[in-house]
């Protein structure tokens, strides 16, 4: 269970946001600016916000109140960027690796046959991330996320840079996703039909306010 | 003509370890410093970065006066370094100092901007990833930085190869000892018939700065691979 209450300026733009997600993919959706990637932002800890409260779980994040702010190395949230961000310098098993590697964790051989699997990247460990196609970089970012055993997964409109075919392949990996391992999401997109066919729920984000929550049929 | 002398030879030798292990000290320090005046900001940041940029600026002869006062036998700190064992005055040490000195503008420079280059991006992945601030530098952003770490570290020893006006006031001009190379062609140009002599060790010169600039490329290149993800 994780609640946002979230208030912050940037600039000429003022966000203040209420919001709760739930088991399942929660969609974040509305136009681009209208601060929805802010939101999660301050959910990783990449952003601070200037006043509020988050919660995961009845764990705090960030109370504004009492001055909580966990650094976001230690929230266990996984976040899957938009561009991927892949470590360049690293090869694709490495990237994999990394989050167990700074955890100090044991390496667990079976989840990572299961994530590679799942998402059909175990032909590329040894390639580096400059010799993917932006698909193959997308799901690779995906797996990396997961194989950090986070408690919530932030997607930030992963697939907004790939193209229409590129979509349509990243999109049943999602699906998959979401029927077959059981961790909450929040997907943050503008685009109504990636949202209805991935989503249960959809907070509808308009110029920093929620304007409306619902099932994702509701747009 | 290539037949080197005794002392030649000795001048050569010097100068590549004064240059060599006043780069390899310098290095981590100029790492440091590099981040910090790229990543974080504090009062008196300028003040700190003009200090650590005036051995570029001043008159070589007075930062070598300087750290004479500093570190020569009688110096500010000189004794202190003296009563365990460090000493710099008349010694390679302190030609080695005076050249750490010299180029670590350059060293901090060529850092400086190539991380300020690192996208800020891959750091805030890092940090998602579970890495904290020590790790996310360790692992990420000095990796990426690489390139430009080789780049500095040519740079700075190039510059302490070339280093003579605070070395000779420094340390004197001490042969096998303080005498590198670029003393060692003044020398030879003072005394009549030396000019051949100093011709030798100026085709020497130029070799190894060659040499240095072909290496650094090499591996900058590679370095520059890697981090485009090739």
């Amino acid at each position: 269970m994780l609640t946002i209450d979230v208030k912050k300026k940037l600039g000429d733009f003022s966000l203040d946001a209420k919001l709760e997600g739930a088991s399942g993919v929660t969609a974040l959706f509305g136009p681009s600016g209208s601060g929805k990637t802010s939101i999660i932002g301050m959910v990783a800890g990449l952003m601070k916000p200037d006043g509020g409260r988050i919660t995961i779980n009845d764990e705090v994040m960030f109370d504004n109140a009492t001055g909580v702010n966990e650094p976001a190395h230690r929230r266990r949230i996984g976040y899957v960027f938009q561009d991927g961000r892949l470590f360049p310098h690293l090869s694709i098993a490495h990237n994999l690796d990394y989050g167990r590697w700074m955890s100090g964790a044991n390496r667990d051989e079976a989840q990572i046959n299961r994530v590679t699997a799942l998402l059909d990247i175990a032909h590329l460990l040894r390639r580096r991330p400059g010799a993917l196609s932006g698909g193959e970089r997308q799901r690779v970012a995906l797996g990396r996320a997961l194989l950090m055993k986070p408690r919530l997964l932030l997607l930030d409109e992963p697939l907004a840079s790939l193209d229409a075919a590129r979509k349509r392949e990243i999109m049943p990996y999602l699906v998959r996703l979401r029927d077959e391992i059981k961790l909450p999401m929040i997907y943050v997109s503008h685009d109504a039909h990636e949202v209805k066919q991935l989503a249960n729920r959809v907070v509808i984000i308009e110029a920093g306010r929620v304007v409306t929550t619902g099932k994702a049929d509701l747009i | 003509m290539f037949e080197l002398s005794a002392e030649e030879w000795t001048a050569v030798a010097l100068s590549l370890r004064v240059a060599a292990v006043s780069t390899a000290v310098a290095l981590p320090f100029g790492i440091a410093i590099a981040w910090v005046l790229a990543r974080k900001d504090f009062p008196g940041k300028a003040l700190v970065n003009a200090i650590i940029y005036l051995p570029l600026v001043l008159p070589p002869v007075v930062t070598g006066y300087l750290l004479l006062l500093a570190f020569g036998r009688k110096g500010l700190f000189g004794e202190a370094l003296a009563s365990i064992g460090i000493v710099f005055s008349f010694r390679w040490t302190g030609a080695a100092l005076a050249c750490g000195v010299m180029a670590f503008p350059l060293l901090v420079g060529a850092i400086r901007i190539s991380i300020e280059a690192v996208d800020r991006k891959f750091e805030d992945a890092a940090a998602t990833l579970g890495a904290n601030q020590a790790w996310t530098f360790l692992t990420v952003t000095l990796p990426l930085t690489l390139p430009g770490i080789i780049a500095g570290a040519v740079l700075a020893f190039a510059r302490a190869l070339g280093e003579f006006g605070a070395t000779i006031t420094f340390v004197s001009n001490i042969p096998g000892e303080t005498q590198t190379i670029s003393a060692a062609i003044y020398t030879l140009t003072q005394v009549p018939g030396g000019d051949l002599k100093a011709l030798h060790l100026v085709v020497i010169a130029i070799l190894i700065s060659l040499v240095a600039l072909v290496v650094s490329e090499w591996f900058g290149r590679r370095a520059g691979a890697r981090v485009h993800g090739i």
